[in-house]
């Protein structure tokens, strides 16, 4: 096909698109862009031949990422030990009011399974909360728009999804939550899911820091100062950020606009074309706004992900300018990345906090490197069709953000368990579309979630730990502790439920006509779209490959059953793990004991999260992107 | 247990209020007063009725306009359901409708012999991208030159001057908002003593 448009006008250079013969890893084809980009583009773009932007723009994201992330991890440090630094001492007094109110005592200790119970109780009262008010926000105020109640089972996912840390989004957020659940239902969520998995990690890091102590902290403790003094004032800051890039922050309903192009082809709301006073046939167009801002900065500090329109970041509303995209995915990595020093400090030894920090930001780069590289070729397709495409594939991306700020996103809000998108995964070349795939796939330990990524990082620490005493015919330790056989179980049914529901809900759904009715893009495509939700829904992400039609009774039950046990198989492992370890005695270290500083165990680390990943996962990752990039290198289509 | 769950449903109230009310309410009074143009969606206002957002972009499928990134919301452009095509690479629709788009182009300028730039054929993510590349501005520029009889420096000098570079040098991708740009289109057109609606001929359907 294409072969008209082909043989005609097109100049020599792209000429090689249509013949070229594509291979996955193909010297000969990088050589050829370079070339082609020169000939091409030296007049048009001018300086941005010679330097791919992308790559300083990648560079500068992290370094920022990362000259951050020490001095506010130590600042959440103080905060956990209650050391509430001078500026926030204000807020203490809240602190107090609130403890009173809800009759805890600050000192009161808990015991894991306390914690654990209180954790889960206070996330039961979240998700009915959640459930009914969505069932009953039709009747309910504050919904300009009329929106009726949402399904059951469609309330049912979005509940646990929100309470979980997921933020999948079955529904289209404009046209389905009344701007009362998106205020006191989704974006309450967005917070205490956030401090849920936050005090979770800091139970943890005092396991590894007591020493014969039955106690891990008291939830409602960490809970709140993780809210009080961390979340909510990130919060407001990135909200006035972008309210001056332009996200609406208003009560007011929708606008409704006369659109500038007379006499339009299309009609832009149900209503029908309206007349203006010349009696000339004009479009409308009904613009929705609403809270926005306020919901985003929560949603991209929490690792929560759950966007105030369907497309999420990519709205122009959500997102409009480049500097609002480089604070919204600033935010995604920003406190996971904190944590990582913030666990240093806790454990009195900062370099164990770099190590892991290290290992993030290696595995991160790597894969940032690989999707960049594959999303930023023309795809063969389109190219034959005699379309420029200088900056790589743009179907599915902003023209504000590019090929380079798309991927970067989409590696980092799958990296962490954000799941926000600025650009439709699902239209993403297919081993552009592998990284965030893989990322998810880590099990969201490459930063992570807020406190579930640090926590799910060192499970995979313990199976480090544990692999190279071994080897050596040690017994494991890590900070001192003793790695047993009660640890080494927490840290594998906490490494093994993501794969176990990941693998077996997508063969089902492949095995069901209700699985496969919600396919949209036919072929290995396809198999990647289902594959990509329930890895999404058990790791906690809620990023979707979002042609899969998933509002439906199947993927919702489905679904939100493999968010609930991917978040609290792994949540109540770790808290028993932390309670075990609170009580063993610190043993010093001496000449044999196995160093987790070094540049030996960052590569120790990275080759078992890796090994393990692939064990898991390569067979379903060939059966779908990989096999889906060869027949894309043949020119074959769907 | 049961005290978990008093404790819980305190602690959930209080948040509730402290988060989803008092929280909104106070990033929207500093929104409203320090950005309260911004934070009401930027709407441009012409002869005292609302026109469109800044932000937020526009059908164009007449070709004395500049075109904008086809939208895949049914319909177009529909700023109350945003939604990209969700196509995969690999997918006969996506490469079926590129070529439907490629072709309305090249009927609507058949002179115009140049590679089409990939924003003016691909899909993009919201459906409501309001802007596309310079290049992709000055390829359409012969036609709309031909079609409003402006000489086509002009259009040149007008896309330039509406282009916005990267952030810094670093930030974002260079782009021109079609709205704006088509606005001052209208403007060149009125401050000039061409009749109105000499070229308004065919509408194309851009898919």
């Amino acid at each position: 096909m294409g072969a008209d448009l082909r043989e005609s006008e097109f100049s020599p250079s792209d000429k090689k698109w249509g013949t070229h013969e594509f291979h996955l890893f193909d010297r000969r084809y990088h050589h050829v862009r370079c070339v082609d980009l020169f000939d091409l583009h030296s007049v048009k773009r001018g300086t941005d031949v010679m330097i791919d932007m992308a790559w300083i723009q990648f560079s500068l994201y992290l370094a920022a990422l990362i000259g951050l992330a020490k001095p506010l991890g130590v600042y959440m440090a103080q905060v956990y030990e209650g050391n509430i630094p001078h500026p926030m001492r204000w807020l203490s007094g809240l602190e107090k009011a609130i403890y009173q109110l809800t009759g805890q005592g600050k000192s009161e200790e808990m015991s894991w399974k306390n914690y654990a119970l209180a954790m889960l109780t206070f996330n039961t009262a979240g998700f009915l909360f959640l459930y009914f008010l969505q069932r009953l926000q039709g009747i309910l105020p504050l919904n300009p728009q009329g929106l009726p109640a949402v399904s059951p089972d469609s309330a049912f996912n979005t509940a646990i999804s929100f309470v979980t840390n997921t933020d999948w989004q079955g529904y289209g957020g404009e046209s389905t939550m009344s701007y009362l659940t998106q205020m006191v239902g989704l974006a309450v969520q967005n917070f205490v899911s956030a401090a849920t998995g936050m005090a979770v990690l800091i139970a943890l890091i005092r396991g590894f820091a007591r020493k014969k102590m039955e106690t891990v902290g008291n939830f409602w403790v960490d809970l709140l100062r993780s809210i009080l003094y961390i979340l909510l004032p990130l919060a407001v800051i990135w909200s006035v950020v972008l309210v001056s890039q332009g996200v609406p922050q208003t009560f007011d309903r929708s606008m409704t606009a006369i659109v500038v192009q007379p006499a339009s082809t299309r009609v832009f709301s149900e209503a029908g074309p309206t007349k203006d006073a010349q009696g000339q046939i004009r479009a409308e167009q009904t613009i929705a706004v609403g809270p926005v801002a306020s919901q985003i900065a929560i949603k991209q500090l929490g690792s929560n992900g759950g966007g105030y329109y369907n497309v999420n970041s990519a709205h122009p509303f959500e997102n409009p300018t480049p500097l609002s995209n480089f604070f919204e995915v600033l935010a995604i990595l920003l406190i996971p990345a904190a944590f990582c020093c913030t666990f240093g400090v806790m454990v009195k030894d900062r370099r164990q906090g770099w190590a892991l920090l290290t290992v993030m930001s290696i595995i991160f780069a790597v894969f940032l490197v690989i999707g960049y590289s594959f999303e930023s070729r023309p795809n063969p397709l389109i190219a034959q069709l005699g379309v420029d495409q200088p900056i790589g594939n743009m179907e599915g991306k902003e023209t504000r953000f590019g090929v380079g700020e798309s991927v970067f996103w989409a590696t980092a809000t799958t990296a962490a368990s954000n799941g926000s998108v600025n650009a439709m995964h699902d239209s993403f070349m297919p081993l552009g579309g592998l990284v965030p795939l893989v990322m998810m796939l880590f099990g969201e330990v490459i930063f992570g979630g807020v406190g579930s990524g640090l926590y799910g990082m060192i499970a995979f620490v313990i199976v480090a730990v544990f692999v190279a005493g071994l080897m050596v015919g040690r017994t494991p330790e890590y900070l001192g502790k003793k790695i047993e056989s009660f640890e080494m179980k927490m840290a594998l049914v906490a490494l093994l439920v993501t794969p176990f529901f990941v693998l077996s809900l997508t063969a089902l759904a492949l095995m069901t006509s209700a699985g496969k009715a919600g396919i949209f893009n036919s072929g290995m495509h396809g198999f990647t779209e289902v594959l990509y939700v329930f890895s999404s829904a058990a790791n906690n992400n809620g990023s979707a490959f979002a042609g899969l039609a998933a509002n439906n009774f199947f993927y919702n039950v489905t679904l939100g059953l493999a968010m609930f046990f991917g978040r609290y198989w792994i949540a109540i492992a770790m808290l028993a793990m932390a309670g075990s370890l609170a009580r063993k005695q610190k043993i010093p270290a001496s000449a044999g004991t196995l160093v987790t500083h070094t540049p030996l165990f960052i590569g120790w680390l990275i080759a078992t999260i890796v090994l393990i990943v692939v064990l898991n996962y390569l067979p379903v990752l060939a059966l779908g992107p990989v096999i889906e990039q060869l027949m894309l290198n043949q020119g074959m289509m769907f | 247990m049961l005290k978990h769950l008093w404790t819980s449903l305190k602690m959930l109230l209080i948040l509730t209020v402290l988060t989803g009310v008092v929280y909104p309410l106070t990033v929207t009074a500093i929104a409203q007063l320090l950005f309260a143009n911004k934070a009401n969606g930027s709407p441009i206002i012409s002869n005292g009725k609302l026109i469109g957002s800044e932000l937020i972009g526009q059908q164009f499928d007449d070709p004395k306009y500049f075109w904008g990134r086809p939208s895949a919301i049914s319909p177009t452009y529909n700023a109350s359901a945003s939604s990209g095509s969700n196509l995969g690479p690999t997918n006969k629709a996506l490469i079926v409708a590129i070529k439907s788009r490629v072709a309305t182009l090249q009927a609507a300028d058949p002179d115009q012999h140049s590679p089409v730039p990939a924003e003016l054929v691909t899909a993009s993510a919201s459906g409501l991208d309001p802007h596309i590349s310079p290049e992709a501005a000055n390829y359409q520029i012969p036609r709309i030159a031909r079609l409003r009889a402006i000489p086509e420096a002009e259009l040149v000098g007008l896309v330039e001057r509406s282009a916005q570079g990267r952030l810094l040098g670093i930030w974002g991708q260079p782009r021109v908002n079609v709205l704006k740009l088509n606005l001052a289109l209208d403007e060149l057109r009125s401050s000039r003593t061409n009749p109105r609606g000499s070229g308004s001929a065919g509408v194309i359907d851009s898919h």
